[in-house]
């Protein structure tokens, strides 16, 4: 079975639907990205699976449970992590309470995983005592990755991780992904460069119009001419 | 000499008292805008519902025949502070929470907290009546007189003073170590900065809420009490100083605790200062000067003395639109 599985699911905000069919699968240990034109629903599909929006149909399964429509303040009990887009840090606390506050539904020891952390994001640990809003954006982006693996995921959720990011940290970013990635955890993932991230994807989603158009590993998405056509931009 | 004496007691030390009740007052109206996002106008008469709750435990202890070394109402007060916590939560329970889960506007839990407001009063008015109250059940407050060198006149200050400024201080610095070093504060600030964020993180918001309301409603009950303590308890005597209050509250930056602080500090000792009478501090050079001495130079008539906190608002609000504190924009 599926660590995560979408079926036809249906969303949207109020009476406004925009997710009108998307299905999705993703084996522990893979990370999913989801590609598509502007208003597709990838972000709004993330935001379901997190609880953040009205589900009026289908089911979403995560590790043999159903957490269809499940508050948000449950998901991080289930392992289950989001990093959004825009204001994913906490600006007026340091870096160091942003990770605690990471771990807030943790009650036993983390401090080996705040250990790996800084770790991975060296320089969060130089500004450990710093308010997180006073960082540069990619540093943010560290904070906002480092509050998320605070949980020890099974699986993170990263809504445009390289949005507003220069190409240098852009490539930064994708590498930081397949680090996680490596060390066991799943990863879904929508982003606008769809080409680089279809290249480290074992799994690929085009939607549009709030439904799938293609599903396939990332690798045959890539060469599949219909999709670069139609949404690779050539 | 004398004159300056004066001057401690009349501008300094009034300043020092009024402005620790609005900072007392002000840390609960900023934390519950911080969290819960509306401004709670009940906040004044939580303070009266708490005074009067002090009061009926101090005549319960008068009765009792407890002596104590404190003033009985100040010891009666630790109790009624936990009593008004809860009642604020209950309060919160029954009147704010179904509004905020069925999603209403800001704007509509102002108006229910206006309505809160109206309630408590006629409660209160309607079991304790109108008149006022001493809270001294026991014996007359204690006045303690401090010779000053070189004066004859003395530093006056009273024993509920000194008890307010004393609470004021570990209040703060209690506030201060709950925000920034326990687990539950931290998730309080990480709530007030971004909610979503903290509802995405798993924080547990009915904690944070319960939390806000404990310290909102703990303090409001302080800071009424040690008012009533240093005049009298009135019915009305905590929603006259729920302007500054809220004054303090945005001058300091709104949702900011330490703003607020330094806000009630900010409103307390201008308005005490606006309303001294400066030409007492000039008496002793009044040779020297090229002017006659007016024999009043307040720079506010003490019946305007309620104009002073909004000045300092339209003040602030233009220079530094966010409050002292960099807070949030209304």
């Amino acid at each position: 079975m599926s660590l995560l599985d979408i079926t036809d699911l249906e969303a949207g905000y109020g009476q406004m639907s925009i997710l009108k069919g998307v299905n999705m699968s993703l084996e522990a240990g893979e990370i999913g990205v989801i590609v598509g034109p502007n208003g597709a629903g990838k972000s709004t599909t993330l935001k379901a699976i997190f609880g953040m929006l009205n589900i009026t149909g289908g089911a979403i399964r995560f590790d043999g449970n159903d957490i269809t429509g499940m508050r948000s303040e449950k998901l991080a009990e289930h392992r289950i992590a989001f990093v959004p887009q825009e204001n994913n840090v906490f600006a007026s606390l340091s870096v160091h309470e942003n990770l605690e506050m990471g771990a807030y539904v943790r009650r036993d020891d983390f401090s080996d995983v705040l250990d790996h952390v800084y770790e991975i994001f060296p320089p969060l640990k130089e500004k450990r005592d710093q308010p997180a809003g006073e960082l540069s954006g990619g540093q943010r982006q560290m904070v906002a990755f480092g509050r998320a693996l605070m949980i020890e995921p099974k699986l993170i959720l990263l809504d445009e991780p390289t949005a507003g990011l220069s190409p240098m940290f852009m490539s930064q970013i994708f590498d930081r992904v397949i680090a996680i990635n490596k060390t066991g955890v799943t990863v879904a993932m929508v982003e606008q460069n769809a080409k680089q991230a279809l290249a480290i994807a074992h799994k690929g989603f085009v939607l549009a119009g709030g439904q799938n158009s293609y599903t396939d590993s990332g690798q045959n998405l890539l060469n599949n001419p219909e999709v670069a056509r139609s949404f690779l931009g050539g | 000499m004398n004159e300056f004496v004066f001057f401690l007691n009349k501008g300094l030390t009034s300043g020092l008292i009024i402005g620790s009740i609005y900072a007392l007052g002000a840390i609960g109206v900023t934390l519950i805008f911080g969290i819960l996002r509306f401004a709670h106008f009940a906040h004044g008469d939580m303070m009266t519902l708490g005074a009067f709750v002090t009061l009926i435990l101090t005549a319960v202890l008068a009765a009792m025949g407890i002596v104590l070394p404190l003033p009985l109402a100040f010891v009666a007060m630790f109790p009624a502070m936990i009593i008004t916590a809860v009642l604020a939560i209950g309060l919160d329970r029954v009147f704010y929470k179904p509004l905020r889960q069925a999603g209403a506007k800001p704007v509509i839990l102002v108006m229910a907290s206006v309505g809160v407001t109206l309630m408590l009063q006629g409660l209160i008015r309607l079991f304790a009546g109108v008149r006022s109250r001493n809270m001294f059940v026991e014996a007359p407050k204690e006045i303690f007189q401090i010779p000053f060198p070189g004066a004859s006149r003395k530093l006056v200050i009273t024993e509920p003073q000194v008890l307010l400024i004393l609470f004021t201080i570990i209040a703060v610095i209690a506030l201060h170590w709950f925000l920034t070093r326990s687990r539950l504060g931290k998730a309080m600030r990480a709530v007030s900065d971004n909610p979503d964020l903290a509802k995405i993180t798993g924080i547990n918001t009915n904690h944070v809420v319960w939390a806000t309301w404990i310290i909102g409603g703990s303090l409001a009950c302080a800071a009424g009490t040690l008012l009533s303590m240093d005049v009298t308890l009135k019915p009305d005597l905590s929603f006259n100083i729920l302007l500054p209050i809220f004054a303090a509250t945005i001058v300091g930056g709104i949702g900011q605790p330490y703003g607020a602080i330094a806000g009630g500090f900010l409103v307390g000792f201008c308005e005490s200062l606006a309303v001294f009478n400066w030409a007492i501090l000039l008496r002793p050079f009044k040779d020297d000067l090229w002017f006659e001495i007016p024999r009043n130079m307040a720079l506010v008539p003490t019946e305007y003395k309620l104009m002073v906190p909004f000045l300092i608002l339209i003040i602030v609000l233009i220079y530094r639109p966010t409050g002292i504190f960099k807070g949030r924009v209304l």
